[in-house]
């Protein structure tokens, strides 16, 4: 065991896969001599050399497509997006190249995305975005959202071994904020399996990436009400643990559905609809969703907190789900 | 290569009268009259080299040995076609071949064929990618982004422009300033070819120079192929928007007729010859036609098939993955 941070943790699952595997090599801007804007890839130059860690032009259509063009004859790239906002820019390339190739015309394309998302850094309308929604929605891709220090390893190590592209979204606010003990060799956490991070019988809080925390937060203080709230880390939301849900629902019977991502057409969407379609049921109480407001994410201090959902949130709606 | 233009025009015509039949849907689109460019370098190709061929290059698909009855079953949306009836009209890919399936947002194959450039240049392996597309692409910031990374990054690869004229149905003159496609070049520090484009031999020897310093590791060239299309942009489109002088004009300039006279003048081929060599193509469109007709449809059993690796069938087409390197 050794104690890592989240950002150790991806750092460490990349470069044990770098070393087991010579095809495995990372495209980016600002990747080598720099470390990556948040320092993700730092060291690695020196170690891996330029031949595997490659500096690119600021041009995410011109190095996606080169990471698919690359996976497609057998390699495995993991492209670093400065920030997750810019992945639009590269959309045509992910959405109807890289997610089609295979469906199409057998050719895989087994790549990595990642970049860092999401909000509470004050980074403004276009460094705080949780982007993972189109991708979602695109028959092809996967889409992992790591939460802890454990699984951000594991769960790269599986990402990177995947032979579909797979889109990992890290939470920048999780990079230097959370520490574990985790194993210091080889594991890997399969793609699609939720976790239970923690265990209730009162209420399911369904939800992932930073959120994860807020739910926890949230639950210490129901707990001392008397509320047991069960928290449910999705980890993966292509391929979704549809079973952990569920089961989780069917357990407790009252579903709070909780993302940082905005409200409309979120994933709580998708997850509600699935609960009332194969537990509608089990069910004693509405779904309640909570999740950002439809606006762009803002910068100044009282607005981004006003944007996004925070324990108070979860307490309530808890609550009010208790009474119902 | 007059060969594989004349197959490439009549596959077409076939291909053509099928859809007026009904029996291809969707959208034909043809290269008619710009048969010398994707001959002249695709010819070019060893084994192990890759082609990212476009809409009006079917020359590279049989050049590269998919075989004309296999290309016929995909266009009828049959299960023996490269993508067994997922996607239709000249959105061939296969692995085994070495051919990169385009996609229709233009010039978004550019950056892929980049990649595949890099997995030679990674791998140290001593082969080449050609790059196809036309002249509307390179109005496109794809274009514009890959044209520079795989300058900077020296890439094996030779971007073959056909420059047709039209863009659908907007001329050159509104979709960029420049005179030329290759005046581009000089923004991205890669040297450029213009060449006829309906002669192919020339198109032969700019693409042999072009191929010949991408695998000594100098680099891409961008090599502008001009030309006309001899038809509208897809078999639903009567290019009514097309001056019909253009038509008469292009035509006597056909790359067909001009490669016959070319072979009989050096006594290479004699009009008999030719005569034969057309007629075993038209027999062969016939029995490949036929036996792409008695190719089963796919089966909706198997709509979700390879969405994701786990739920893959077998791809005869796609089965070959390229060999790991090192």
């Amino acid at each position: 065991m050794a104690e890592r941070t989240y950002l150790e943790a991806i750092r460490e699952g990349i470069w044990e896969e770098m070393e087991r595997d010579g095809d495995v090599f990372l495209l980016g801007e600002d990747i080598g001599a720099y470390g990556g804007a948040f320092k993700v890839t730092a060291g690695m130059l020196e170690h891996f050399g330029e031949r595997r860690i490659i500096d690119t032009p600021l041009a995410e259509n011109a190095f996606l497509g080169a990471a698919i063009g690359a996976a497609i004859m057998g390699l495995r790239p993991i492209v670093e997006l400065q920030f997750a906002d810019f992945i639009t820019t590269a959309y045509d390339q992910i959405v109807n190249y890289a997610a089609k190739a295979r469906y199409r015309w057998g050719a895989g394309v087994p790549m990595v995305i990642r970049g860092p998302s999401g909000g509470g850094v004050h980074g403004g309308p276009f460094h705080s975005n949780n982007p993972e929604m189109p991708f979602v929605h695109t028959p092809g891709l996967k889409v992992v959202v790591p939460a802890s220090a454990y699984d951000a390893k594991g769960l790269i190590k599986a990402a990177i071994r995947d032979p579909d592209p797979v889109l990992y979204f890290e939470h920048k606010l999780l990079y230097r904020r959370i520490k574990e003990e985790i194993p210091a060799g080889d594991y890997v956490v399969p793609l699609g399996q939720a976790r239970i991070a923690r265990v209730g019988r009162d209420v399911s809080v369904i939800t992932y990436g930073a959120m994860v925390f807020v739910a926890l937060e949230a639950a210490e203080v129901l707990a001392k009400e008397g509320i047991e709230a069960e928290v449910i880390d999705l980890r993966c939301l292509v391929p979704l643990d549809e079973e952990a849900v569920l089961a989780s629902v069917r357990k407790t019977s009252r579903v709070i559905l909780l993302h940082e991502d905005t409200m409309q057409g979120g994933f709580a969407g998708e997850l509600a609809g699935r609960i009332a379609e194969k537990a509608f049921e089990s069910l004693d109480a509405p779904l309640m969703r909570i999740a950002s407001p439809d606006c762009p994410v803002p910068f100044s201090a009282p607005l981004e907190e006003a944007f996004l959902p925070n324990a108070k949130d979860v307490i309530e709606a808890a609550r009010s789900l208790k009474a119902y | 290569m007059l060969y594989s233009m004349k197959m490439m025009r009549e596959m077409e015509h076939r291909i053509e009268k099928l859809y007026r039949q009904g029996k291809i849907v969707g959208g034909v689109f043809f290269g008619r009259g710009q048969e010398a460019i994707s001959t002249g370098s695709a010819i070019l190709t060893e084994a192990e080299d890759a082609v990212c061929p476009c809409h009006r290059d079917l020359a590279a698909f049989l050049i590269r040995g998919m075989e004309p009855w296999v290309i016929f079953a995909h266009y009828l949306g049959r299960r023996d076609g490269p993508t067994r009836g997922r996607d239709g009209n000249t959105h061939m890919g296969s692995l085994k071949h070495r051919i990169i399936s385009y996609i229709s947002s233009m010039a978004a194959i550019v950056p892929v064929a980049n990649g595949v450039a890099f997995s030679f240049q990674y791998r140290k392996q001593p082969n080449v990618v050609l790059c196809y597309f036309g002249d509307g692409a390179t109005s496109r910031g794809e274009w514009h982004e890959a044209m520079n990374y795989g300058a900077v990054f020296k890439l094996p690869i030779v971007y073959l422009c056909n420059n047709n004229k039209y863009a659908y149905s907007t001329p050159t003159q509104r979709q960029m300033a420049v005179a030329h496609i290759t005046d581009r070049a000089s923004g991205y520090g890669m040297p450029c070819r213009r060449v006829d484009g309906n002669d192919v031999l020339a198109v032969y020897e700019a693409t042999q120079e072009a191929i010949l310093q991408a695998r000594s590791g100098g680099g891409p060239t961008l090599i502008e192929c001009e030309t006309f299309r001899m038809s509208g942009h897809s078999a639903h489109d009567g290019a009514e928007y097309v001056p019909k002088e253009l038509f008469e004009e292009w035509a006597g300039k056909c790359p067909i007729a001009r490669f016959e006279k070319v072979l009989r003048e050096r006594g290479l081929l004699t009009a008999e010859e030719i005569a034969r060599m057309y007629e075993r193509i038209a027999e062969e469109i016939e029995q490949a036609v036929q036996r792409a007709e008695e190719s089963p449809f796919p089966d909706a059993g198997e709509l979700l098939d390879g969405v994701f690796a786990d739920s893959q069938a077998k791809n005869p087409q796609a089965a070959a993955s390229p060999a790991k390197g090192n």
